[in-house]
């Protein structure tokens, strides 16, 4: 989220689209029942689906899922056309004015550069024409045709209402109405807030998806200010806290990335990501990753990591591919080339899309290490449950080992919400039996291997047995050990930058933020947008002060967010170019002629003059971008595709299958289907009452919504003759499932390029373990898909067919 | 100013026996006191239907809700148990009107009337009381599981348990709210669709949420306080409040039904009236007529026909 | 009417002749009847009232009185019924009844001889007799639907009120039935004798049910001294009675 949670109070106009925040977000969601309930806020909520989020909101529209993107670009060219963009906004705050190299070009459905063969482009024409100073050159008049402005005119043109209604399936008086009130936020004094999530990123496109809406919100002004932004509700509790800290294959802390096999010296990687400033007088944070990056190894390897060893560069492992996802390990565990898999916290049996791949993988494992407070699916994947588990025990091979885990409610520490707040939490109780806290057991796991490495040597055992390990129990690190570790300190005397005089953190103390750290090696942070959050003011994670001045729900003395306690990003974005906020009854932070101040933490800068010193300072240009140059796999411009397994032709563009470069195995090609075998659309999600797979095992949790079942519309249900409550078959080319039918008004068929289109809704809770009455979830169906930029697998979007049958036996 | 899901203040801690002014079979002295009246307002239009309300129910007051099935429907339980009190109830309602569908979920449960039927029906001394701040509540040791609440109630929520026998419902929290502290269901709402307090800041606060839901085109949303039932403890923000039957079934003009006060009413007192008058006139008729005895006569001609025998 | 059984057993010096009513089945019968109805009228009043609930404690408890009243019903259903299996034919009302209740101020004021003869049984007990059988199967049938423990889900709760209402009142006519029964065997002197020891006095019988008495003294004459009730039930049949 670009704001926190709180921020949601303030706006005027929430449209909860590729999401459902009421029942995914639940408490968050209170924030904006408050804005409706004391602002007058409008809620729009635009799902395949009449979700619980509809029944509290002013408007609602249908819409089929994967195409979001003609959705809302046609809501940019109605604000184009109707002329509902904030200027000021735009022209200063955004790319609109830059102009775009020559050789850039869109012509169906492909941007320059396509290769069939690699399913990917060359990208090197999607930028911005540089000045021979290195800037970006620009025609504050928008009239040059290579203008952002201009191209972005004619990519959007296409998409008309009719072509919307065509495409998505959305009743066109409804979708004017959505336009209409959504344009009307494009007033400077007028704010929408976007609230996303998985109906956006689990699709081949998702990245754009939400670009899209991105874009929108620039054009209308609302990022930056309180009540805007672009909301990604996040999804696990500390889901957030997993990315901030480089959880992902492809990652290190802070959002730092793992060097590619390319990248041989540290001064080839620093190079490409200390990005220039590309206008005059801009501020380019990222100009400071060394900093940031040299500050990590050193959290890591202490005194290992000098600059000698240039801090440690070669500790690091180095990628190969992209990144090794969870698609792509079950893909090489399938092929036999994994033989060994940790889970932790983690369920893939049923939370990875097509389960019997997952299933034939898992068989191959030499091992598997489930380390879970539950006896998982996972864990029990070997077992023959009937037919909700129908596998051949004696031809599994795979030796598991299950760890019991302590839960979150069992220990002690931090969760990062999706709105960047580090809350602290204590334990609620002390874990039963065996279970120990996964940092013991990973304790134990280090310590064992690093023991082997220096008793046996090995090829290259220094990243291991140099690895930083001064806890005072090292068989066991407290989380408060950890939190500082994070935090960082320093390791020399830390002097104020403007005044060498003044120490700021004398050596060995915690660093106060990441505005102390240093390439030269005397500071060290293990995550630097999560510097502050222990300082030697002590444990601000664990402030409860809910006191809130403005009134704007910044709560400033509550926990701590990152970065630097900031609550609303890019809120420089909140003033207009004198550095005054576009409304004044909704000010974040004010220029007052010399500094920035206000109810936040300010985004830039605090001496930034306004109106030099532009508002998005992790770009290099200072601006927000319409078009993304080479950032995102797939374009510069957010195209409509179809999802890989689509119930209609992509009506623009017919000769291109799914996203063009979303990634898919060849071995997985035979296993999609099309619409002439599975002509149903099918979309999966959860439900309110539960938490994915895991609280089935609890019974309040499975008495509120016990058993297994699917979501269609009557019309579907006429049309087969299938009755609420009665049980019907739901297969892809990938498996089946046995569920009850929910017969219900909130699922309407979409009438998408002239013919009916079903939507049949798959909840996601039911497994073969817990209290709950057994059952399937959708992944039984799902297919291997993974989106161009994220690899996020398409699971919101895919084929079945449905037909009425008769109950499982009971087993 | 965003109200917190339970009252700082505490609107009325420490009430006990002594604040009873109704108590079922029996009667209570006027007691010394008369607390504020609280109210629990449950705001449909806030209603994210998470049943979160529910399952702190169930935690708070430790019941063990059966394991069901789907029921072709997102409530679930089926319905009201003994050891469910609170059910969220749904209904997909296409407003003729708009021709736009309406998800209307609500939140079943005691409604705390002024006028309980539960109350007026329960034939054990002490099972059913009612509190001065107008709080209902079941008194196990008394409750001999007959029933009879069942039949008065006009929401049809009372159940009793087939393991214990005894009739369970909402408490409204009483035993929280005696210590100062709001329902446990009003405390884990997520969206402050429930809020407790007094009545009196229930109302204000009910009256607030019908205007903006007036200025959203709900021109007849309203609050449910049911006079006929002199007005509950547990009162609905209705988007539609001028048919609130299309709430599952929430009645339009809930009363205690004539058929209950007729069984409870004043039919009591005649019944039991003719079982003495019954008795009073054996006893008279015996007095004034005296016994009707067998004659003399009688016995001869009785003999005479029984005769010597052949 | 006479039954199966009914007899006269002739006097001998000093013992008065005799009228065999009710076989000892029969009156264990009647009396099983009697102790259901004294025991649900008295666990039902509990119920009924407040000022009567302390009637529970005969029970041992609310709850117990609750779940036993019911069940006292069932039998009260059962022994009734079988009991009105052997008595019906006997109550069956005939042109006489319709005499005697016409002239019911004779009746109370026990001025017997202005009444038409009777046969067994007379308009009042016959009242009692079908009173009773209609009032049980209605206690039985509304019983039914409030009894909470079993068969309160299979019915609306409307239904349930009426159902608590009426049987509220069948109770209520049951009781005053039945204090009128009673009152009316202790009021006609030797009557109680007939459900104790099983017969009345050939007074008695002459006097409030001469029908029957002729007709049981016409029958032995007919018959042989030792007739037994299968050679009188024939023989009424012949009757035509
Ligand atoms: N109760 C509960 N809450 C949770 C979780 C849980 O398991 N249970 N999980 C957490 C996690 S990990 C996550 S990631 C989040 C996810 O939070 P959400 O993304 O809000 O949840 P989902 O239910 O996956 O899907 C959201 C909605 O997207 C709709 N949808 C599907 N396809 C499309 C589409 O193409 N376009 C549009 N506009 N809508 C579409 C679906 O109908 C569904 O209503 O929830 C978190 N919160
Ligand atoms: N078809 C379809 N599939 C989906 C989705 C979808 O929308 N549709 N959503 C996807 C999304 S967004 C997500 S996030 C995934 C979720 O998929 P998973 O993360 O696999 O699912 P969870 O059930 O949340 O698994 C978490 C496990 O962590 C355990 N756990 C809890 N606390 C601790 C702890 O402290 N330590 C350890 N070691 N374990 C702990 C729990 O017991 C549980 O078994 O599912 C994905 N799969
Ligand atoms: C303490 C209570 C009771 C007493 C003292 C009592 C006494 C008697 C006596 C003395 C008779 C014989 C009368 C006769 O043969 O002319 C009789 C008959 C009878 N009693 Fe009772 N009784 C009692 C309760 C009941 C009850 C509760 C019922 C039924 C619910 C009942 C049903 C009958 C019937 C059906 C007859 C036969 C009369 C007929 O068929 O008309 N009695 N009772
Ligand atoms: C014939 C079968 C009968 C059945 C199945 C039956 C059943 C019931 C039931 C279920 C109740 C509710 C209380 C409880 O559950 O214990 C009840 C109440 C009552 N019963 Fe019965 N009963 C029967 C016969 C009778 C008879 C014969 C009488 C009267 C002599 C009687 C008098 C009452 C009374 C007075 C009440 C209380 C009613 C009230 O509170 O308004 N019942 N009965
Ligand atoms: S994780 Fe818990 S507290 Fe957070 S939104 Fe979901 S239900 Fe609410
Ligand atoms: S907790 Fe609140 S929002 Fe959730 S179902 Fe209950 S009343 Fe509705
Ligand atoms: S079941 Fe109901 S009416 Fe009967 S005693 Fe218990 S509370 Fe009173
Ligand atoms: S709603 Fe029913 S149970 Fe609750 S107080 Fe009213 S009558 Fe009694
Ligand atoms: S007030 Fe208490 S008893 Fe009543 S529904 Fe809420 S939590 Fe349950
Ligand atoms: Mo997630």
């Amino acid at each position: 989220m670009t704001q926190p949670w709180t921020d949601i109070k303030n706006t005027d106009l929430a449209i909860v689209m590729g999401g459902n925040a009421a029942e995914a977000h639940p408490c968050g969601f209170k924030w904006l029942v408050e804005a409706k309930a004391h602002r007058g806020a409008k809620l729009i909520v635009v799902d395949p689906r009449y979700t619980r989020t509809a029944a509290v909101s002013d408007y609602y529209a249908p819409i089929r899922q994967g195409t979001d993107i003609a959705f809302l670009l046609g809501v940019i060219r109605y604000c184009i056309a109707n002329d509902k963009i904030q200027w000021e906004y735009a022209k200063n705050y955004t790319n609109i004015s830059y102009l775009v190299k020559d050789g850039f070009s869109y012509k169906d459905g492909l941007f320059t550069g396509y290769d069939e063969m690699k399913r990917d482009y060359d990208r090197s024409s999607w930028d911005y024409q540089l000045g021979a100073d290195g800037f970006v050159q620009s025609d504050m008049t928008l009239q040059h045709p290579r203008t952002v402005w201009q191209l972005l005119k004619d990519h959007v043109e296409q998409y008309t209402p009719e072509l919307v209604e065509r495409i998505c399936g959305t009743p066109k008086d409804k979708y004017l109405h959505i336009c209409e009130m959504i344009a009307a936020t494009s007033a400077p004094d007028k704010a929408m807030t976007s609230m996303y999530a998985l109906g956006w990123t689990q699709h081949s496109k998702g990245a754009q998806n939400i670009r899209t809406m991105a874009m929108l919100q620039l054009l209308l002004g609302n990022i930056g200010i309180a009540g805007g932004g672009m909301n990604a509700l996040r999804g696990h509790s500390n889901i957030q806290g997993l990315t901030d800290l480089g959880l992902m294959s492809n990652l290190i802390p802070g959002y730092l990335s793992i060097p590619t096999e390319k990248e041989k010296a540290i001064g080839d990687y620093l190079a490409t990501r200390q990005f220039k400033p590309l206008r005059a007088d801009q501020t380019s944070y990222w100009r400071n990753y060394d900093k940031f990056f040299v500050s990590f190894q050193k959290s890591m390897w202490g005194d290992h990591a000098t600059k000698d060893n240039d801090w440690g560069y070669d500790y690091l492992p180095k990628l190969d591919v992209p990144a090794y996802d969870i698609l792509r390990m079950m893909e090489m565990m399938n092929e036999g080339k994994v033989n060994g898999y940790f889970c932790q916290g983690f369920n893939p049996i049923l939370s990875i899309p097509n389960r019997a791949k997952t299933t034939a993988a898992l068989s191959k494992l030499k091992y598997l290490v489930t380390m879970d407070p539950l006896d998982t699916e996972t864990s029990n994947f070997w077992r023959n449950f009937g037919i909700y588990n129908d596998v051949k025990s004696a031809d599994i091979k795979t030796q598991v080992f299950q760890l019991p885990t302590t839960c979150f409610a069992e220990e002690e520490g931090s969760l990062a919400n999706s709105g960047r707040w580090l809350q602290w939490h204590w334990a609620g109780g002390s874990a039963p039996g065996d279970c120990k806290h996964d940092t013991w057991i990973m304790a134990q796991i280090f310590l064992r291997v690093k023991k082997l490495y220096q008793a046996e040597g090995g090829a290259y055992p220094d990243p291991i047995v140099n690895l930083t390990w001064n806890y005072a129990d090292a068989e066991e690190p407290t989380p408060e050990e950890l939190a500082k570790e994070v935090n960082g300190y320093a390791l020399a005397d830390q002097f104020d930058a403007k005044d060498p005089t003044k120490l700021v953190a004398g050596k060995g103390k915690l660093l106060v933020n990441f505005s102390q750290l240093k390439n030269d090696g005397s500071t060290s942070s293990g995550c630097w947008i999560y510097s502050g959050q222990w300082n030697e003011n002590g444990n601000n994670m664990a402030r409860r002060d809910n006191a809130d001045p403005g009134n704007m729900g910044t709560f400033l003395n509550w926990t701590f967010a990152w970065p630097v306690n900031r609550r609303v990003l890019y809120n420089a974005a909140s003033c207009d170019m004198q550095g005054k906020p576009w409304d004044p009854s909704r000010k974040l932070i004010e220029w007052n002629g010399s500094k920035w101040v206000g109810n936040d933490v300010p985004d830039i800068a605090p001496d930034a003059q306004p109106g030099k010193v532009q508002p998005f300072i992790l770009n290099q240009e200072g601006t927000a971008r319409l078009f993304t140059r080479a950032l995102l796999r797939d374009g510069p411009f957010p195209v409509h595709y179809e999802p890989f397994e689509s119930p209609v032709k992509n009506v623009i563009n017919p000769a291109i299958r799914g996203n063009p470069v979303a990634r898919i195995f060849q071995a997985d090609v035979a296993s999609f289907g099309d619409a002439s075998e599975f002509p149903y659309a099918a979309t999966s999600y959860r439900l309110t009452e539960h938490f994915h797979y895991w609280t089935k095992h609890n019974r309040v949790n499975s008495v509120l919504q016990p058993e297994f079942f699917v979501e269609i519309s009557h019309e579907l249900a006429a049309e087969k003759s299938i009755q609420n409550n009665g049980w019907v078959r739901v297969w892809s080319k990938r498996g089946e499932v046995k569920a009850k039918a929910y017969v219900t008004k909130r699922i309407q068929p979409l009438i998408c390029d002239g013919k009916a289109v079903h939507v049949v809704g798959i909840p996601l809770h039911w497994g073969f373990m817990g209290a709950a009455v057994k059952g399937w979830g959708p992944n039984s169906l799902t297919p291997v898909v993974g989106d161009a930029n994220s690899d996020t697998p398409e699971f919101k979007a895919f084929l079945v067919n449905i037909e009425p049958t008769t109950p499982p036996a009971v087993s | 100013m965003f109200m917190p899901n339970v009252p700082v203040g505490q609107p009325v801690p420490g009430f006990s026996e002594k604040d009873l002014i109704k108590r079922s079979a029996s009667s209570v002295p006027e007691p010394a006191r008369r607390l504020t009246e609280v109210a629990k307002l449950i705001d449909i239009s806030k209603c994210i239907g998470c049943k979160a309300c529910q399952s702190a129910c169930i935690e708070w007051n430790d019941t063990h809700p059966e394991m069901e099935s789907f029921q072709g429907t997102y409530m679930n339980p089926h319905d009201l148990t003994p050891n469910m009190f609170t059910l969220m109830r749904f209904n997909e309602w296409t407003n003729p009107e708009t021709d736009k569908l309406e998800w209307l979920i609500r939140k079943d449960g005691c409604m705390h009337c002024s006028d309980p039927g539960c109350l007026k029906a329960c034939p054990a001394p002490g099972a059913i009381v009612q509190y001065s701040n107008g709080i209902v509540d079941f008194v196990h040791d008394n409750c001999i599981g007959c029933g009879y609440c069942v039949k008065g109630c006009p929401f049809n929520i009372p159940r009793i348990s087939q393991t214990d026998h005894k009739a369970y419902k909402c408490t409204l929290c009483s035993d929280r709210v005696a210590v100062g502290q709001g329902p446990a269901c009003a405390k884990a709402c997520p969206t402050h669709a429930i809020s407790f307090g007094t009545k009196d800041e229930m109302k204000a606060e009910a009256a607030d949420r019908v205007k903006d839901l007036n200025s959203r085109g709900y021109k007849n949303a309203g609050l449910y306080d049911p006079p006929g039932v002199g007005g509950t403890h547990v009162m609905y923000v209705l988007q539609h409040a001028d048919k609130p039957h299309i709430y599952n079934d929430l009645p339009d003009d809930p009363k205690i039904s004539s058929l209950v006060q007729a069984w409870k009413g004043a039919g009591k007192f005649a019944g039991l009236a003719l079982i003495g008058f019954a008795a009073v006139a054996s006893a008279a008729h015996a007095v004034f007529a005296g016994q009707n005895k067998v004659t003399k006569h009688d016995e001869e001609e009785g003999e005479a026909l029984t005769g010597k025998d052949a | 009417m006479v039954q199966p059984g009914d007899a006269i057993t002739p006097g001998t010096k000093g013992t008065p002749a005799t009228v065999k009513r009710y076989g000892p089945l029969a009156r264990l019968n009647h009396w099983v009847v009697a102790f259901s109805l004294i025991a649900l009228a008295l666990s039902g009043l509990a119920l009924y009232s407040p000022y009567l609930y302390f009637l529970t404690g005969i029970f041992g408890g609310g709850q117990t009185t609750r779940w036993l009243h019911p069940w006292i019903g069932v039998l009260l259903f059962v022994s009734f019924y079988v009991f009105f299996a052997q008595l019906w034919r006997a109550n069956l009302f005939n042109r006489d009844d319709l005499t005697w209740a016409m002239r019911f101020k004779d009746v109370v004021a026990g001025n017997e001889e202005r009444l038409p003869e009777m046969g067994k049984y007379n308009a009042g007990q016959k009242f009692v007799f079908w009173g009773m059988s209609a009032l049980i199967l209605a206690l039985i049938g509304t019983g039914v639907l409030i009894w909470q423990e079993y068969f309160a889900v299979y019915t609306a709760i409307e239904t349930q009120r009426w159902a608590a209402l009426l049987h509220a009142a069948a109770a209520i006519a049951i009781i005053l039935i039945w204090i009128t029964h009673v009152y009316a065997s202790i009021w006609i002197q030797g009557t109680m004798r007939a459900m104790t020891r099983g017969n009345v006095t050939a007074g008695w019988a002459y006097r409030h049910h001469r029908k029957w008495l002729k007709q049981l003294a016409g029958l032995r004459r007919k018959t042989a001294p030792q007739a037994n009730a299968v050679e009188h039930t024939k023989a009424a049949k012949h009757l035509g009675l």
